[in-house]
């Protein structure tokens, strides 16, 4: 009985906001005769039509697989560059400045620049990705690596294990929590450089649709790719959540024990 | 048989503990602490010794000094005839902050199984030593659990039992059962003595309570309060079977106790009068 309860709880509370919005959108643009403001049941058809079409071979799959690519190498090159940073002290101090700088540049900007060298492929595209989700991953890893238990560094010495089972065995997992942090942020802004790189520039992908319907005047169908973008940045967040208390399981045991202890 | 024989001998030496006039200055931002002023001993091949000394006296620091973790600001530390230069093999350390000496996110039997993962031990032999270790600490049950699940003295008992599954040469433990209650103190002291009388390794010993250090020791070092030197070595001339209720009844052991603590009382102001020369 309980269970049921806290189910039907849980699922209000997931489902229960965005069936409410959903519903007052239906309402008021069934009102609204405006061109702009296609009604929620045109939206609905022309989402189907659009997206169960050749363009998920021709759009949806292209933007998928540059975020994938660029996300990737971000948390990649991210994590690497973060644990070289945090654990060394010199060139920490030495690079800092030079990072804040880059970090300070907005990576839209870098689009045209980045057109010029690598054209408007998906090498460029890519780029940019990398570019702007590379900070929040590395600059969590170096707090992560810096965070790390002195007691548990000189154990783990002691008992031998340094190079590269110190990294698999003391680095990685104690910065674990702050690199899935950067993680999640990095997420979000590879989204959005993916669409912005692809409405800047593109032959194909999701941000290259939207722009293009927008200029046809198919209003319908651009409402549709935006609620298709929206239902990616959800499901990708749910997927992540996933990853997240797979991977970080025994931090929230440690957190919720010390917090008993107090 | 020469060669057997040179062998055994450099076996023979290698839990032979050396420390020559080791001194041991942190330099902080603003703040210099001596915390250790001149430290002269050495502990023999299978010997146990017991460190006792007023709190902040700089048993910890003499402990990573010995362990290789610190490098001491003079003198020197020789294991086996050789400088210790870094965490020297076949060494185990059982830290003060237990808690924060177990990985958290391996759980209880992982924890003691990494050391011996990275020592190559084939694993059969590893996953018994794992087993032996808990069952010899009295955590059978727990291998399978998260340290952060356990108590703070069951969680002192698998540091220890890590140590322990590594079949170190030279063991160093410091306060190792300060977190645990007196019925399972006296049952890891007996452990304690056990695996060193059975595996014949070196172990240091690092306790407040002067009657630990009396009971489980062939010798007591005390230190002076900070800046530290050795204050006494005290021979425990106890019988070698030591059991918990006749040893500590007998007359000798309160003698002894009697003495190590006022060599402790004494540590306390042991610097008043002598520091003032020492400085000028
Ligand atoms: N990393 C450090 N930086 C600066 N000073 C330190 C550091 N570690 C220890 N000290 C100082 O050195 C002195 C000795 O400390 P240490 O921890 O070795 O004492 P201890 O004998 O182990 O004490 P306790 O019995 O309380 O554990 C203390 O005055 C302490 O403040
Ligand atoms: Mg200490």
């Amino acid at each position: 009985m309980n269970v049921l309860k806290a189910g039907a709880r849980a699922f209000l509370h997931l489902f229960g906001l965005p069936a409410a919005l959903l519903a007052l959108w239906w309402f008021f643009a069934a009102r609204s005769d405006s061109f702009y403001y296609p009604t929620l049941n045109e939206i609905l058809s022309a989402f189907g039509e659009t997206w169960f079409s050749s363009r998920i071979v021709d759009d949806v799959l292209p933007s998928l697989w540059r975020l994938a690519v660029g996300y990737l190498g971000a948390v990649v090159l991210g994590v690497t560059l973060g644990v070289l940073l945090g654990s060394h002290r010199q060139l920490r101090a030495l690079l800092e400045p030079v990072l804040e700088f880059f970090r300070a540049i907005p990576p839209p900007v870098l689009i045209p620049v980045l057109m010029l060298f690598s054209g408007i492929g998906d090498s460029m595209k890519i780029t940019v990705i990398i570019v702007g989700s590379v900070w929040p991953v590395m600059l969590n890893t170096v707090e992560g690596v810096r965070a790390i238990d002195d007691v548990l560094a000189d154990t783990a010495r002691c008992y031998g294990i340094t190079g590269a089972a110190r990294l698999r065995r003391l680095v990685l997992p104690a910065a674990s929590p702050q690199i899935v942090a950067g993680m999640r942020q990095a997420l979000s802004i590879s989204i959005i450089l993916m669409v912005i790189s692809e409405m800047f520039a593109s032959s194909s992908g999701l941000g290259f649709a939207i722009v293009q319907f927008q200029r046809s005047f198919a209003i319908p169908e651009m409402w549709s790719g935006i609620l298709l973008l929206g239902l990616l940045g959800f499901a990708l967040s749910l997927l992540f959540g996933l990853l997240e208390s797979r991977v970080l399981h025994w931090h929230r045991g440690l957190r919720q024990s010390q917090k008993g202890e107090k | 048989m020469t060669s057997t024989d040179v062998k055994s001998a450099v076996r023979a030496d290698s839990g032979l503990l050396d420390v020559r006039g080791v001194q041991k200055t942190y330099y902080g931002s603003g703040r210099t602490v001596e915390a250790v002023r001149d430290l002269t001993f050495s502990v023999g091949t299978g010997e146990l010794a017991c460190i006792v000394g007023p709190s902040g006296a700089g048993k910890t620091t003499l402990l990573k000094c010995i362990a290789g973790l610190l490098p001491p600001t003079g003198g020197e530390v020789r294991l086996g005839g050789a400088r210790v230069q870094g965490p020297p093999p076949g060494m185990a350390v059982v830290f003060q902050e237990y808690g924060r000496s177990l990985f958290p996110w391996m759980t209880v039997a992982d924890n003691i199984a990494l050391p011996l993962k990275q020592k190559r031990t084939p694993k059969p032999r590893r996953a018994a030593l794992v087993a032996e270790a808990l069952e010899s600490v009295g955590l059978r049950d727990v291998p399978h659990a998260y340290p952060w699940q356990l108590s703070g003295g069951m969680q002192q008992r698998v540091a220890i039992a890590r140590a322990i599954a590594y079949e170190p040469d030279v063991l160093l433990m410091d306060e190792p059962f300060a977190a645990v209650d007196a019925q399972t103190r006296a049952e890891l002291e007996d452990l304690t003595r056990s695996l060193w009388r059975n595996l014949g390794m070196t172990v240091l010993f690092v306790t407040h309570d002067i009657d630990e250090a009396v009971y489980l020791g062939q010798r007591v070092l005390v230190l002076s309060g900070s800046p530290t030197v050795v204050m006494e070595d005290v021979a425990v001339d106890l019988p070698a079977e030591r059991e918990q209720l006749s040893t500590r009844a007998l007359p000798r052991f309160a003698e002894l106790r009697a003495h190590v603590y006022e060599q402790v009382q004494r540590a306390k102001t042991f610097h008043t009068a002598p520091a003032a020369g020492a400085s000028a």
